[in-house]
């Protein structure tokens, strides 16, 4: 993988465990949307033939050298990200239930808005209009999981968010920043909203195809559902009510300083003294 | 009563004498063997002196001693839980930013091995 060379360089990242039968379809998916970038395959520990498959594929590898877990593993391809100097990264799960098709209409509005995370959203029509969860293959549990969280969410980001759940995300630079240093481990996709909302950064929805699983299976049992909830829930709160005295702080320097260069070796720098902080999401 | 403080005292001698073999084995760390220590002679004061129980009893305003100890002892074990949760944390934090960029690393030697075998007259020309 070589390092970025223009302004608008974007890295796709694909956490993967145990995707040995979808892995390999979705690095080479992904190529064939978007040829021009490099796919970093993060393998968080597989004991199946992930890394073989991906690296046929075409896929870098980023194996983790034990089980992180999704956050962890996303992490760390941002860290990476970073530090190579990546103006932009996608991130599109292993499973193959996200369609690489949409990838460069995400770019795009990355690229565009200026805003720093771009969302794939499953409930959200061409026209803007939300798309009714009953129609759109949902269970039950997720349904009613989704539902509360937009509820409990709009208050807290001041608007309504159609899939906060969604792990088809773009972000860019100002939110590599962030997420390198401090990202939620466990179940990131709610939190990452939070998180973002707490430095006044901005999102926005682009409407994406969702696929049904194609092999293995979802590890979400209806006991792994409530745990969920409640995780995320104290997660979100946790992120609204804390006061983030390192960002702050960082945030008076680099006011500063002028900001590090895409492509140089300071992200480097920020990855190395992470320490303590790094992976500490609903901690912080 | 006198059976039951007895007990105690007892159970406060066991730990005590198990956290001292552990540290001197290695087995816990000191930083990590105060807690215990500090928990088990607070434990162990309380059982043998019975003025203090009663005066903690009077203070806390529980009806028997025995309760008093009982809570006490409980109240004590939630703290050191609550401790080594906290220095948990700490440990899984630092576990994965440590695995973050041991994998990072490995990723950039990777990527290094590979550019200096696509061309091998690289170290040279740097050096």
């Amino acid at each position: 993988m070589t390092r970025p060379t223009g302004p608008d360089s974007l890295l796709v990242i694909v956490p993967a465990f145990n995707e040995e039968g979808a892995v390999a379809s979705v690095v080479r998916s992904v190529r064939q949307h978007v040829p021009g970038a490099p796919v970093l395959v993060i393998d968080d520990c597989s004991v199946d033939g992930t890394i073989p498959a991906a690296r046929a594929a075409g896929a870098e590898i980023l194996p983790m050298p034990h089980h992180l877990g999704l956050g962890g593993c996303v992490q760390a391809g941002y860290k990476l990200a970073y530090e190579l100097g990546y103006a932009y990264v996608i991130r599109v799960d292993g499973d193959g239930q996200h369609d690489a098709a949409d990838i460069p209409r995400i770019f795009e509005r990355l690229k565009t808005s200026g805003c720093e995370m771009v969302i794939g959203s499953r409930f959200l029509a061409e026209n803007g209009s939300s798309v009714k969860l009953w129609t759109s293959r949902t269970g039950m549990v997720r349904w009613f999981g989704i539902r509360f969280f937009r509820a409990v969410l709009r208050p807290i980001l001041g608007r309504s968010v159609h899939d906060p759940t969604s792990g088809f995300v773009g972000v860019n630079r100002r939110a590599l920043d962030v997420f390198s240093r401090s990202f939620p481990l466990e179940y990131p996709e709610i939190e990452a909203l939070v998180v973002l909302q707490r430095r006044a950064f901005r999102f926005e929805e682009v409407p994406v195809a969702m696929r049904p699983r194609t092999t293995g299976r979802s590890s979400i049992t209806a006991l792994k559902s409530l745990y969920y909830i409640v995780h995320v829930l104290l997660g979100v709160f946790v992120n609204v009510l804390k006061y983030d005295r390192r960002f702050h702080s960082s945030q008076r320097e680099s006011s500063r300083k002028p900001a590090p260069p895409i492509g140089g070796n300071a992200g480097r720098n920020a990855g190395r003294n992470a320490g303590r902080n790094a992976g500490r999401g609903v901690g912080g | 009563m006198d059976r039951l403080l007895n007990v105690v005292t007892g159970l406060s001698l066991v730990l005590l004498v198990l956290v001292l073999i552990s540290v001197r084995r290695a087995h816990i760390r000191v930083e990590y063997s105060v807690t215990w220590l500090v928990a088990t002679v607070a434990i162990l004061i309380l059982s043998r002196a019975r003025p203090i129980l009663e005066a903690v009893r009077q203070w806390s305003g529980l009806p028997d001693t025995p309760l008093t100890l009982f809570l006490f002892g409980s109240g004590v074990f939630v703290l050191m839980f609550f401790r080594f949760s906290v220095i948990i944390s700490h440990l899984r934090d630092d576990n994965i930013a440590l695995a973050q960029r041991l994998a990072i690393l490995e990723f950039h030697l990777r990527q290094a091995g590979r550019q200096e075998s696509a061309d091998p007259n690289a170290r040279t020309h740097e050096t």
